[in-house]
């Protein structure tokens, strides 16, 4: 990603037809391996019930339930056809929408998840803003601070907080803000979704870690851009610092800034399961950790593959933007 | 291990770290019985002098249980990074040893499974397993394979290429003896380190798992198992969940501390102090200013820390309409002169001058503003990299038209249309259409013009001009100058200009200043340059030019020996070691720059 290569690859693009076809050949991969992956992830999701010991219907029901009620379950899940039948009817179901039914509440699972993901989508999507918010000018006010190794007190206080910041993981975030603003100070709800104040500490607990990796990120791309070529004209020009770093430096570091944001995207649904359990969120997360608990196998196999569903989509918008954004990655990626 | 403990951070991961293994050792002896010890009496308390962190629904010490829970948290870890280094290690090093399609086949598993997060996976198999410290662990210890596949997997391609890996090959050893033998040994270091960094986000996730209730359950506990018990009661009493909390922060906290150290130790490399010492810099009586001088400087140095000074002493002075040629080798200072005089040498460079006059202004002596805007209007550079020298990011015209903008006021259409007027006056086609453009649109040659319509953008006295053709091809080269020189003509502006390339400099200036080692050595009108030097060290780069007569079956003719480095330069004539005329005073006594001749100085004792 460095400067020149980037160039290089834009010099190919003026170039035109090969790079065109090189383009055209990293995005029809990338969509062969999402496929690909996504089947497997399906494939993974049906085998994750036959791959429980023993049998998953007696394991949530309970050894004492009745042996028709259990027949009557295994022919309503259709465990008693061949194996080969019940993964074609799963997946000609999970592509028509229809995920099974929970074992405890009687609801279809696709209900389940229509109801919950876009809690969890506003989760995970409003604190890569905010975190994208707080990290970008952080890292660009520590990157101009010490340019050419000036400053080493503060790029020690930097590094060091943004280490401890990053080690820190989100769900140790939400009880500490928990235990603080919402029990001690009373400042924010200590749980649950509806007023704007529910959402501040469940996407703060979730930003602040992602924040302090995308400022280190960003304050390296400040210190490169920094020592450009283009930098030492703008300085020859005698414009004004903030025009330099806002219009000339700022646009060059958003590249790989976005970038790692959107990979970091993938680790914060992750991490959104644990900040929904601490906040008693409303989302996917809270019900996987219900449904695993439970044994509520439906439920947790379609969450699941929802979940898996979500981060290989990230990964292959990240991957091809990235590919789009910067020629060179596209073509010399094999 | 030093070095480890020489910075705050890596001093506080080490020692976290090395306490969490004396808990991991020393908690259950010394702890265990407490931990386990039944009090009906007390249960469910909050903090008390006898219990400060509480007690549980058995009345049992919350705090004794966290120094017990120590134990069991870094065994499933190490257990869990065992797992994903063993699994990773074997997956990533197998491409460079399978045949083809079964390297690809195993290459892109790891690339799907490696954005993948561990979480997730610790959930599937959670739900396979069922609830229990061994799905969290299996589920763990393979999401962390991909990472540590894909590291093996660089480093293996890299030492699978290399020679003595292909001659095992060709003696017929096989594959997996290949792996063991001679891949594997040469690539554990940059693993090990991956180690540290991975057992710390094992712990982490494992007490993510035990929190959520999904991974250790009772009667064994974890600092994530406690977590998880203390957090139902956090409302009554928070100590009893921050308690396990920061242990667990503090374990994460030591790990990721020490595994950015050990990075950082690993790829530090060492420099060499230099304590050469500050140079003593005659100060010459300064003269008169010459008010009709566009640009003049007097006794110019610049100072790094250590005493490094690649610039020394230096004086020039340009009339107006000048071209004036500023020839050295790299390394001599030449660039470095042309960033002092633009007020550009970068931190923590220091710049000391005699006296820094720029269209009759003393820039000391102006005020901030006022030096701005000199600057920014009557000065105008070009370096060497037009590829690098225009904003990627940003069109061409309002890379332009910005300088009019901050520095004159103008509106934005006044400033782009200045901006197009002044791309059509370096000859560039279409200056409307190119000024929409984006840099990486653009030719290296035109990139080079837009850089100098950048400078007219202003009402440039003077026009710096450093390399600005070294990077261009022969053709764009040629036409580059006879821009330079039409503009210097055109608008009275004068330019230095800057090249290692004694023959475009011969070409292009009037007059032409030799720097070596930090210092002008010779100046001379362009006409004597071939037959008049009398500098030895301009003599042998004019001597060095092949021209037409030059006998080709003989070796091109070139200076012996190298420049010496800033830090290296003695007292006496810097050039001495490398000169055929060099005498005892020349490595002993400095000459000075003396006039000789009409128009023309030396620095040299030999010269005569």
């Amino acid at each position: 990603m460095a400067g020149i290569p980037r160039l290089q690859g834009r010099r190919l693009l003026a170039g035109g037809v090969s790079l065109a076809r090189a383009r055209s050949a990293f995005l029809l991969r990338h969509l062969v391996r999402f496929v690909i992956s996504l089947a497997v992830l399906l494939v993974a999701s049906f085998a994750m019930i036959h791959l429980i010991p023993g049998d998953p219907v007696r394991a949530s029901l309970g050894q004492a339930a009745p042996i028709e009620l259990i027949e009557a379950r295994r022919a309503a899940l259709g465990l008693d056809q061949p194996i080969l039948t019940q993964l074609g009817t799963y997946v000609r179901n999970v592509l028509s929408g229809d995920f099974g039914t929970s074992f405890l509440s009687g609801e279809p699972v696709g209900d389940v998840i229509s109801a919950r993901l876009p809690n969890t989508l506003a989760l995970a999507l409003l604190a890569t803003v905010v975190a994208l918010l707080i990290a970008v000018p952080l890292g660009m006010w520590a990157g101009v601070r010490t340019e050419n190794g000036r400053n080493r007190g503060t790029e020690a206080t930097f590094t060091s907080a943004t280490g401890t910041a990053i080690a820190v993981p989100e769900f140790l975030y939400a009880i500490v803000l928990v235990a603080v603003f919402a029990i001690g100070l009373g400042w924010f709800p200590p749980a649950g979704k509806g007023a704007p104040a529910t959402y501040v500490l469940p996407i703060l607990s979730l930003a602040i870690a992602p924040a302090a990796m995308i400022a280190r990120i960003s304050r390296v791309e400040t210190l490169r851009e920094l020592g450009s070529d283009y930098v030492r004209l703008a300085r020859a020009k005698r414009l004004p610092a903030a025009r330099i770093y806002i219009r000339h430096v700022l646009p060059n570091t958003l590249t790989a800034t976005l970038t790692i944001g959107g990979l970091l995207l993938t680790g914060l649904i992750a991490g959104s399961v644990l900040v929904e359990y601490v906040f008693a969120w409303p989302g996917l997360g809270l019900r996987i950790v219900e449904s695993i608990t439970q044994k509520d196998y439906p439920v947790a196999q379609g969450v699941i593959l929802v979940y898996g569903a979500i981060v290989l989509v990230v990964n292959l918008l990240v991957d091809v933007l990235l590919g789009v954004l910067d020629p060179t990655s596209a073509v010399k990626e094999t | 291990m030093r070095q480890l403990l020489r910075t705050p951070a890596g001093l506080a991961g080490t020692i976290l770290v090395a306490l969490m293994v004396v808990v991991a050792i020393i908690g259950p002896p010394i702890w265990g019985v407490e931990a386990e010890r039944i009090n009906p009496s007390v249960i469910l308390q909050g903090a008390s002098d006898a219990h400060p962190l509480g007690t549980d629904n058995l009345g049992r010490d919350i705090l004794a249980r966290v120094m017990v829970a120590g134990r069991l948290s870094l065994l499933l870890a190490l257990l869990t990074t065992l797992i994903g280094a063993v699994v990773g290690t074997v997956l990533g090093a197998l491409p460079s040893v399978l045949p083809r399609r079964g390297a690809r086949l195993v290459t892109g598993t790891v690339n799907a499974l490696v954005a993948f997060p561990g979480l997730l996976l610790a959930m599937f198999t959670a739900v396979v397993t069922g609830l229990g410290a061994k799905g969290a662990v299996l589920g763990i210890g393979v999401a962390i394979a991909p990472s540590f596949a894909r590291l093996t997997q660089t480093l293996a391609a890299s030492v699978a290429g290399a020679d003595y890996v292909s001659a095992a090959r060709m003696l017929g050893v096989p594959r997996m003896r290949v792996m063991t033998r001679h891949v594997l040994p040469n690539i554990a270091e940059p693993l090990i380190l991956n180690l540290t960094q991975a057992l710390g986000s094992a712990l982490l996730a494992l007490a993510g798992m035990s929190f959520l209730g999904l991974g250790v359950q009772p009667p064994s506990f974890d600092w994530g198992r406690l977590l998880f018990e203390g957090f139902n009661r956090i409302y009554d009493s928070p100590a009893v969940a921050l308690g396990p909390a920061v242990a667990v922060a503090l374990a994460g906290i030591g790990f990721n501390l020490l595994g950015d150290a050990l990075a950082r130790a690993a790829a530090r490399t060492t420099t060499p102090a230099k304590t050469a010492p500050a140079p003593v810099v005659a100060r010459q009586e300064i003269e008169e200013p010459d008010p009709e001088a566009v640009l003049e400087v007097r006794d110019l140095t610049v100072t790094f820390p250590g005493g490094v000074t690649p610039v020394r002493g230096l004086s020039l002075t340009v009339a107006p309409g000048e071209i004036v040629g500023l020839v050295g080798e790299s390394g001599s200072g030449k660039s470095l002169t042309a960033s002092a005089i633009g007020g550009l040498v970068p931190y923590p460079g220091e710049v000391t001058t005699g006296r820094l006059r720029l269209c009759g202004a003393d820039l000391d002596e102006l005020a901030e503003h006022e030096r701005r805007k000199l600057l920014g209007t009557s000065l105008a550079m070009v370096f060497q990299d037009p590829m690098a020298s225009l904003n990627p990011a940003l069109r061409v015209g309002g890379q332009l038209a910005e300088v009019a903008t901050v520095h004159q006021g103008a509106s934005r259409e006044k400033a782009w249309d200045r901006a197009v007027d002044r791309l059509d006056h370096v000859h560039i086609p279409e200056p409307a259409r190119r000024a929409r453009q984006h840099p990486h649109e653009l030719s290296g040659g035109m990139r080079q013009r837009v850089v100098i319509a950048m400078g007219l953008m202003g009402t440039p006295r003077l026009i710096i001009a450093d390399e600005p053709t070294t990077a261009l091809d022969v053709t764009v080269q040629r036409q580059i100058l006879r821009l330079l020189r039409q503009v210097t003509a055109e608008t009275g502006a004068a330019t230095l200009f800057i090249s290692h390339d004694i023959a475009v400099v011969g070409e292009l200036c009037h007059r032409v200043v030799v720097m070596y080692a930090g210092r002008v050595v010779e100046e001379l009108p362009v006409d004597q340059l071939v037959a008049g030097a009398a500098h030895p060290y301009t003599r042998a780069l004019v001597a060095s030019l092949p021209d037409m007569d030059t006998d080709r079956s003989q070796p091109l003719a070139s200076i012996p020996g190298r420049q010496p480095a800033p830090a290296e330069v003695g007292a006496g004539c810097a050039f001495a070691s490398r000169c055929e005329l060099a005498t005892d005073r020349c490595s002993t006594e400095l000459p000075p720059l003396i006039p000789y001749g009409k128009a023309h100085q030396v620095a040299c004792w030999e010269a005569q």
